[in-house]
């Protein structure tokens, strides 16, 4: 039954990817370096053979990511011989914005969102593919798979187009831009489960390892640089965690566990019932923090 | 056939108790994250009777910062979850407010089955009837009545039959087949995941059980077709890509293409890396044709023994979901699959009232109103009745202007099959119109960028036929844009009509026995296909006029060039859009060569 649903979401989102290359004049898919990315990038890989990905990738960077993500970042693309753009918000890094005395909120919108909607405007893409789920968050669960922003990027939830049947309205007014969302109707478990079954390669921060991590809170930070601020007299510890999700590292919290594999990763995410944004600190923000991120321009 | 994934549309207002009931589900079938779980424990909205430190169900299922405040759901929502079985559920989850049969459309678009809920302590009210009108008009397999609130009720069996009489009445002018009924308390848990200890005199499924067990209705005519979604081209290599729909296809299986009802035989069938022997229902393929056919996005493929009628008149039942209200006789954007075509509705025969199903006479329909009507198209589609496919009888208008999605359609049938019309048969014909005037009928086609002696070429031509005692006619793409093709812009798809239009009128005069020059930009070589597809072998000679792109910027005789480059024009050929030089034209014209020599090589092919 797991891999009769696989093949279905797989075939859905082939036909999304497909639509999405075929209508758009100029689109981007965003590539994050997570395992939604992962997933996303292979189908892609899969939608157009034998023909190559006809879109390039965008990666936004916050200059805040775990190291390991920018090298596996490099790697992976080179492999599937698409085109990567990076793109750093440089005003941002300029006017010093960091995770920890920027506010988390205002550092979000200056790197993340900001720095999003710069790279879509300075390229002139008119379509943006990403790999947000609806069972990621409960303002996701409205989100359209072809969803329209207005000019500067916005969302309005309370005007979304009507999403009927699988006839997508691709059509944009002048201004406007596409949000295209192929991996809408899958759970955490669903792209695990096919990462496994298609092997497809993951960044390594997804696995149990001994890393130097300290406690903030209730949460596990990985002191991933010499740019964490220590508290006096402390001392990272070595503790085996992995990642459930992939971001700016003082933001990501890890979760202790012994999963060295894709198929533990697997027992573990089907076992383990915490809702896997919980280990991102800008979510939890505020009750609403995703909503208002999102109407800003946000993923 | 068994489905591995189940959608489930909920319609019903929070009065109802339906977000305690999705909750409920969610929870007893363990498909939630115990945070999220816990998190209900502590909020509570205003006049919330729930004790504290208790899940309160109905918060689990709301999402927008504003409903969260008004304590209603406003947009549809998807939810995920797995049955016990293994299915996956897919909840879409409608809002029960004013804009409600628009948002209930939405998400019963593709829901299998329609959990209706009824209040048992207000019994079967206007919303139910109208939950049970849209949901035969969108094709819902099967509806569960969900009787809730029983509890309140003392678990009453004389209320729960009351109601359920009432709901078959009403069903009775409903094209709903397979209807249950459930007495059910969402706050206490009565026959959701588990069944009821209160309800001994109910034997029946609980409504776990009931989505667990149904089964899509076999479909008899069961051959596949298949809507090409784009062209995959790598080197060497040119298939059509798309997701197959019913039944399956195999390598070797002969095949046809709609409209252009070209045949063609499936050589290859490729997926990721490997080539497979057969591709079924639902599945993302390319498929390799021999022989290369002229197909492009859009195209149906279907099995040859299938007889399937392009039409461009249909009647439909639409949902209007727009604030400004459907106006008939205004051009409208139709979106069916891959396929774009402007539409018209040319008539509106009734509108449905959803809360008693009348039809009532109307002249617009506004919006979450539902109408039957009478559209044309301007391009011919190959659509289906929606009660025999889903997939193939539906369509989205869009407004051209704003690019909203302003109504969704279901196609009852085409109004005017091939067949049907009968052409009208003259004595004096095409060959006997050509003869009298001692030539033969036929269409020059002039492609090439603007500026680059289109016009100039068609028009000398048109003067040494003249003077020959000839009939000639030149058809000039800006000329015709001034009356005839005055409404088109030039998108692909703008340019794509306006050709379409075009190539109508010259195969007119060609019947007229008429020598037509037509000079029009036509950058695609798929629309010049369309066009040269509508006339008889050797009647349209396409002549490609080469001139470089500096040349025509030099020349630019009507400043469109210097405008195109400051950006006023967008699409413009050759500067925002692309044109695709002609693969095997009839004749090659250098531009920049002498204008006696390119029109001594067109009358040399005419004559």
């Amino acid at each position: 039954m797991d891999q009769k649903i696989l093949k279905a979401l797989e075939s859905e989102s082939i036909e999304i990817l497909r639509e999405t290359a075929a209508a758009f004049r100029k689109p981007v898919m965003m590539y994050s370096i997570g395992k939604d990315s992962s997933v996303l990038l292979h189908l892609a890989k899969k939608a157009f053979y034998p023909a190559p990905i006809p879109f390039p990738l965008l990666h936004i960077d916050t200059t805040w990511k775990f190291r390991e993500m920018i090298s596996f970042r490099d790697e992976v693309v080179a492999e599937a011989g698409a085109k990567l753009f990076v793109h750093t918000n440089k005003e941002g890094v300029t006017s010093g914005a960091n995770p920890f005395t920027t506010g988390i909120s205002e550092y979000t919108r200056i790197m993340k969102t900001v720095a999003l909607r710069q790279a879509l405007d300075e390229h002139g893409f008119d379509a943006a593919i990403g790999g947000s789920r609806r069972d990621e968050e409960k303002s996701r669960a409205k989100e359209r798979i072809f969803s329209v922003r207005d000019e500067g990027h916005k969302w309005d939830p309370r005007n979304q187009r009507p999403e009927l049947w699988r006839t997508y309205n691709t059509r944009l007014a002048p201004g406007q831009t596409m949000r295209v969302f192929p991996l809408s109707d899958w759970t955490e478990l669903d792209i695990w489960r096919y990462i496994l079954q298609e092997n497809i390669e993951v960044n390594p921060l997804y696995f149990a390892k001994e890393r130097p991590m300290v406690k903030r809170g209730d949460q596990l930070i990985m002191v991933d640089d010499e740019r964490y601020p220590l508290l006096d007299g402390e001392k990272p510890e070595m503790v085996k965690v992995r990642f459930r999700t992939l971001g700016c590292y003082p933001l990501t919290a890890a979760v202790e566990s012994s999963a060295t594999s894709i198929t533990e990763i697997v027992e573990e995410v089907f076992s383990v019932k915490l809702s896997e944004r919980a280990t991102r600190l800008i979510d939890g923000a505020s009750e609403d923090s995703m909503e208002k991120k999102k109407t800003e321009g946000y993923f | 056939m068994e489905r591995s994934i189940i959608r489930l549309l909920t319609c019903g207002s929070v009065d109802d108790g339906k977000s305690t009931l999705i909750g409920r589900l969610l929870v007893e079938t363990d498909s939630i994250p115990h945070d999220t779980i816990d998190s209900t424990r502590n909020i509570r909205r205003s006049g919330s009777t729930i004790a504290a430190g208790e899940i309160d169900f109905s918060l689990l299922t709301d999402g927008l910062e504003a409903e969260r405040e008004q304590g209603i759901t406003i947009d549809v929502a998807y939810r995920s979850m797995s049955l016990l079985d293994g299915k996956r559920l897919i909840i879409s989850d409608a809002p029960g407010h004013e804009q409600y049969t628009r948002n209930m459309a939405v998400a019963a678009s593709r829901a299998d089955i329609a959990l209706v809920l009824v209040d048992a302590t207000k019994g079967v009210r206007t919303q139910t009837l109208r939950h049970l009108t849209i949901c035969s008009l969108m094709g819902i397999s099967r509806v569960i009545v969900a009787i809730n609130k029983l509890d309140a009720m003392d678990y009453s069996q004389t209320v729960f039959e009351e109601i359920r009489a009432n709901v078959q009445t009403a069903l009775t002018r409903m094209h709903l087949d397979d209807v249950l009924f459930i007495p059910l308390s969402a706050l206490a848990g009565d026959n959701v995941v588990q069944g009821s200890t209160h309800m001994n005199w109910y034997q029946g499924q609980t409504l776990l059980e009931s989505i667990q067990e149904w089964r899509p209705a076999e479909v008899v005519d069961a051959s596949p077709r298949m809507r090409i979604q784009m062209i995959s081209r790598a080197d060497n290599f040119r298939g059509v890509s798309g997701t197959v729909h019913r039944g399956s296809f195999t390598v070797g299986d002969e095949i046809k293409i709609f409209p252009s009802n070209q045949a063609a035989k499936i050589a290859k069938i490729i997926t990721y890396k490997e080539e497979i022997q057969t591709a079924h229902d639902s599945d993302a393929v390319t498929l390799l044709l021999e022989p290369e056919v002229d197909a492009t996005r859009g195209d149906l493929i279907a099995a040859t023994s299938e007889e399937l009628h392009p039409s461009d008149r249909f009647n439909a039942e639409i949902v209007w979901l727009h604030d400004d209200p459907l106006i008939h006789s205004r051009s409208y954007l139709l979106i069916a699959g891959s396929t774009q075509t402007p539409a018209t509705v040319t008539r509106i025969r009734h509108k449905i009232d959803v809360n008693t199903g009348s039809q009532n006479a109307a002249s617009n329909l506004g919006v979450n109103e539902i109408g039957s009507v009478e559209i044309a198209t301007d391009a011919p589609l190959t659509l289906l009745p929606y009660t025999q496919s889903r997939e193939f009888g539906n369509f989205i208008l869009v407004d051209r202007l704003t690019f909203r999605t302003v109504g969704a359609g279901m196609i009852r049938h085409s109004l005017r099959r091939g067949e049907n019309v009968v052409l009208q048969k003259y004595e004096v014909n095409k060959s006997a119109r050509a003869v009298q005037k001692n030539q033969k009928a036929q269409v020059i086609w002039l492609t090439g960028l603007s500026g680059s002696g289109k016009s100039t070429i068609a028009n000398a031509v048109e003067k040494r036929l003249h003077a020959l005692g000839m009939h000639g006619y030149v058809l000039d793409g800006d000329n015709l844009r001034m009356g005839l093709n005055s409404d088109l812009g030039f998108t692909p798809e703008d340019r794509a009509e306006n050709v379409r239009r075009i190539s109508e009128v010259a195969k007119l005069l060609v019947d007229a026995g008429l020598i037509v020059l037509v000079a029009v930009i036509s950058p695609f070589e798929a629309d010049r296909q369309r066009a040269k597809s509508l006339f008889d072998d050797g009647e349209f000679l396409e002549v490609f006029v080469d001139t470089p792109v500096e040349i025509c910027v030099d020349r630019d005789p009507k400043g469109l060039y210097k405008k195109a480059n400051k950006g006023e024009i967008p699409n413009f050929t050759g500067v925002g859009q692309g044109y695709e030089t002609p693969k095997n034209p009839d004749l090659h014209l250098k531009g920049d060569a002498d204008l006696d020599e390119n029109v001594k090589k067109i009358l040399g092919i005419i004559i």
